[in-house]
């Protein structure tokens, strides 16, 4: 198992570089003069620019750039913000807990609901709870976050008035963004759930199981369950992902100061450093989700354990 | 080959799968449904009752009634020549970018396929970054390279979709390859970029075509959710995301600005979803998509 985990860390290695090298070329890639955009003025004199250049040090060669970049990442240092000015690791540190408790709150939702729907789909098949089910799952695919939200806050704030329309320290504030983030998963967490149910319930350890008088619910959730839910976690990890890019949307709508809502900020005021700054974060949570996702692995089915 | 007549109707995989899709109601309904989208969208300057910029202060923010069917928004447009317009910028946008997808896609992943090696070493690794970016992350880092606008949301959606193409039609090519009419087609002499195209290709064919069923809509929400953000298409070119996203403001007052371009984003997803759907299942029911 030690060398499993061995080789599933080392391959995370060139995609954490790779990816940093992404965001860092992220500058040279923007048409224009990486010196301008750096300070975000496009009129400044070519004396200013070029002593903004040796000053960056964007005089020198790329590599060392790169290097000097990833030194200063490694160490906390994301660069300062073009519209704060206060350091872009600051600006996410502050941030962060918004989306994380966001993320979060959404993935519990989803897989409460998206095991819930799956499950009951699975062992009432082809029956009408089965369909009924699966067609939320359908809509639950179907419609954009963005248009669930404000249907949400049409009916839940503006008519009813339970619950707020835009962001709001405490659990109240955290339901509306929560359940329109947690949809779109909870179905195809229920679509995946289910057909991996059905696939499990016919083979022939549980018709064995069965057999022997075993009581339904012990032959669910005690010998089916554990194998059907393998594929559904990686798919959580994957969704995890995709929670916190979802984010982007459900905070722009919700008003909600996080990261998704900081990037997309920084894009329309061409803030690099902290566009940069905000992606580095993410792709690193998300590699990471997925790398410990890999590593649950061994951990719930013994057959990559001792492979 | 002069053999006899053959007796029977000949069969093949699409013969098979289309009348198997036929019998699909949901798929057949999805797809139709699509069709009369994309129609819509050809003759919207036909079908338009208004102009969909036309500015009618006058008019601004009636509910829907016998004059404006579906209402009009603050600057007083109609809201359903609006949608009808708004229709050619989601069909553009789901056809752009899964063809951007599919294109690169298949030939980043037939070259990783065919080749292996290190050719497949490089090529796995662009896919692992690619995927390093979850969900809309990967065009935002593209659009914040290529500045907000329609065609970057397109090139940005499209290549956020191609590593599921470069994945899928690299394991059918390597598996392929192994096969002895590819081994036959180099015996006979047959350069590499004939045996990739005439040999390879056709064969990675069915799941490629459903990963573009299943794509379209992705595309669509995507593009849709650029354009909500401001990052996409720029007013005041009609489209579905950029109007809930101005609907937004009047969500007290004027509901039918947020909900009517929601229910024509869901209707063309929920279409092609059903037809995708449908699709997987007839040309091949044990595929995994």
């Amino acid at each position: 198992m030690l060398t499993y985990i061995r080789r599933r860390v080392l391959l995370a290695v060139p995609t954490v570089v790779l990816t940093s090298m992404v965001v860092f070329l992220m500058l040279f890639l923007i048409p224009g003069d990486p010196a301008s955009i750096y300070i975000g003025e496009q009129t400044a004199t070519p004396e200013r620019l070029a002593q903004i250049r040796h000053v960056m040090g964007l005089d020198r060669p790329i590599y060392v750039q790169y290097a000097d970049f990833a030194w200063h990442a490694l160490h906390g240092d994301l660069g300062r913000s073009l519209q704060t000015s206060r350091p872009v690791a600051v600006e996410i540190g502050t941030r962060f807990p918004n989306t994380l408790e966001l993320a979060a709150a959404a993935m519990v939702i989803a897989v409460a609901l998206g095991f819930g729907l799956g499950l009951v789909s699975a062992l009432h098949r082809s029956t009408a709870v089965d369909t009924l089910s699966m067609v939320v799952a359908l809509f639950g695919v179907s419609v954009p976050v963005f248009w669930l939200a404000l249907l949400l806050i049409m009916l839940f704030s503006l008519r009813l008035g339970w619950l707020p329309a835009t962001s709001e320290p405490g659990l109240r504030g955290l339901v509306l963004p929560a359940v329109s983030l947690a949809l779109l998963s909870a179905a195809t967490l229920a679509r995946l759930m289910r057909s991996s149910m059905l696939e499990v319930l016919r083979l022939d350890y549980l018709t064995t199981a069965r057999a022997k008088g075993l009581r339904g619910a012990i032959v669910v959730f005690r010998h089916a369950l554990p194998n059907a839910v393998i594929p559904v976690i990686t798919a959580m990890g994957l969704q995890f992902g995709g929670l916190l890019s979802g984010a982007v949307l459900t905070e722009t709508i919700f008003a909600r100061p996080g990261l998704g809502k900081l990037v997309v900020d920084s894009i329309q005021n061409k803030d690099l450093p902290t566009v940069q700054g905000v992606i580095l974060v993410l792709a690193l949570i998300y590699v990471a989700m997925n790398l410990l996702v890999d590593l649950s692995y061994a951990f719930i089915d013994p057959r990559i354990r001792f492979e | 080959m002069t053999a006899a007549p053959p007796a029977r109707r000949p069969r093949g995989l699409w013969s098979d799968a289309a009348a198997r899709l036929v019998q699909n109601r949901g798929a057949a309904a999805g797809g139709l449904v699509f069709l009369l989208i994309v129609a819509v969208a050809a003759a919207a300057p036909r079908l338009a009752p208004d102009n969909p910029i036309g500015l009618n202060v006058s008019e601004s923010l009636e509910p829907p009634g016998a004059h404006h069917w579906l209402g009009t928004d603050q600057f007083g447009r109609d809201i359903l020549s609006r949608i009808i317009y708004g229709a050619r910028v989601s069909v553009a946008m789901g056809f752009v970018a899964v063809a951007i997808s599919v294109a690169g896609g298949s030939i980043l992943g037939l070259l990783s396929g065919y080749y292996g090696g290190n050719v497949d070493m490089a090529i796995m690794r662009v896919v692992d970054v690619m995927l390093a970016f979850p969900g809309i992350l990967l065009a935002l880092v593209i659009i914040a390279v290529l500045g907000p606008n329609l065609g970057s949301a397109m090139v940005a959606v499209g290549i956020s979709g191609m590593p599921v193409f470069i994945r899928v039609v690299r394991g059918s090519a390597l598996a392929v390859r192994e096969l002895q009419y590819v081994e036959a087609a180099r015996v006979a002499g047959c350069g590499d970029v004939r045996i990739i195209f005439r040999h390879v290709l056709p064969n990675v064919l069915a799941p490629v075509i459903v990963l573009v069923t299943l794509g379209i809509p992705g595309a669509i929400i995507s593009g849709a959710a650029l354009s909500f953000l401001g990052l996409g298409i720029r007013p005041p070119t009609p489209d579905w995301g950029a109007m809930l996203s101005e609907g937004r403001s009047f969500m007290s007052t004027a509901w039918w600005l947020s909900t009517f371009p929601g229910l024509a984003i869901v209707t063309i997803v929920l279409a092609i979803n059903l037809f995708g759907d449908g699709l997987r299942d007839a040309l091949d029911p044990r595929l995994k998509l």
